[in-house]
């Protein structure tokens, strides 16, 4: 790609990333969460990929697949913390820990320290689908050719 | 012949997509909504959160969301076997 | 009638797909009517759901004394987008497989099972 369009992505992509990191970081509060922010910051990949070719996303097909792994362990384990009661109970709601403090009723402004296990879900998915959109955004970048040797 | 048949069942499906869309209860006044009401009552003091739709997918219904991460994660492992590079 | 203009709109798109997904040839135009298949039904879900006069179902920031939309069809349309894509990957991924082997994208030319 020409000069113009390496110099507008090396700058952006970094933008791009924080804000899917913002989109599923107050999921709990605006519109938004694991799946929207994930999707997001999949952009970035496919920015990288289309403004500077194949070379640059050489590398890049472990660390991916790793994401998700994490992403979808840590999603099962935070559905285990509730086992006393069932599968999938919000323990940590306004319980007083991490994440834990009531929240007020009615309409009101955020308050980022409620949700319970909800935001460490987000993070969980978000995880995921950056790794999952990724690692398939390498693979037809790699592997999309028209050889297959 | 065969292409005509194909749009003879097209023409039939049109007629019966466009009655069930002017038939249907009119836009704006659904009628069973028990539920719905239950979750934007009871969100803030059960989920505490603010926005009802996340507390819809993560809490009231985690099974749904557990089955979708395993489709995804089903997808990624086709994608990876069937793009590969074979060795002769 | 009129007032349901919104739902006749989603027919007219999972109609649009339908004739695309039937009447042409090439196997990428194949698999863009059927992603407009699935927005449309994606669309119809969501249009369920609304209340008259109905604002966003968050309370962060919300007006006063308003009527909220009903969440769950929007809860049951993530779901449905996230697994759209999923099927999307594959058919994609198939059709350059296709187009690895026989060196054509014509979708009356690949119909033999092996070889």
């Amino acid at each position: 790609m020409s000069v113009v369009v390496r110099t507008i992505a090396r700058m952006l992509v970094p933008v791009v990333l924080i804000f899917g990191a913002y989109v599923i970081l107050h999921g709990h509060l605006t519109p938004g969460g694991g799946f929207q922010g994930g999707a997001v910051a999949a952009s970035a990949v496919a920015l990288l990929l289309v403004a500077f070719g194949t070379e640059s996303v050489k590398g890049l097909k472990a660390p991916f697949s790793v994401l998700e792994d994490l992403g979808g362990v840590a999603f099962v384990l935070l559905g285990l913390l509730g086992i006393g009661y069932t599968f999938f109970f919000n323990v940590l709601a306004g319980s007083g820990g991490l994440f834990g403090s009531p929240s007020p009723l009615g309409p009101n402004e955020g308050v980022l320290n409620t949700g319970g296990t909800l935001p460490l879900m987000n993070w969980a998915v978000g995880l995921k689908v950056l790794g999952g959109l990724g690692a398939v955004l390498v693979l037809f970048g790699l592997f999309g050719g028209d050889d297959d040797r | 012949m065969r292409r005509w048949a194909i749009l003879a069942g097209f023409l039939v499906v049109t007629g019966c997509l466009f009655l069930a869309g002017a038939r249907m209860r009119p836009f704006g006044a659904p009628r069973y909504d028990l539920m719905d009401r239950y979750f934007n009552a009871w969100s803030q003091t059960e989920a505490a959160t603010n926005n009802v739709v996340t507390a819809i997918v993560f809490d009231y219904r985690g099974y749904d969301t557990l089955g979708e991460a395993t489709v995804l994660f089903t997808a990624v492992v086709g994608v990876a076997l069937i793009l590969r590079k074979v060795k002769r | 009638m009129i007032g349901n203009t919104p739902f006749v709109a989603c027919m007219v798109l999972v109609l649009l797909g339908l004739w695309a997904l039937l009447f042409r040839r090439n196997l990428i135009k194949v698999v863009i009517g059927l992603k407009i298949i699935e927005n449309g039904v994606n669309l119809y879900l969501v249009a369920t759901g609304y209340v008259h006069k109905g604002v966003v179902p968050i309370y962060t920031y919300a007006p006063r004394d308003a009527a909220m939309v009903l969440p769950t069809p929007q809860a049951l349309t993530l779901t449905s987008i996230v697994i759209g894509l999923a099927t999307t990957a594959l058919m994609l991924a198939f059709v350059v497989v296709i187009h690895r082997h026989k060196k054509t994208l014509d979708g009356r030319k690949a119909t033999e099972l092996s070889g």
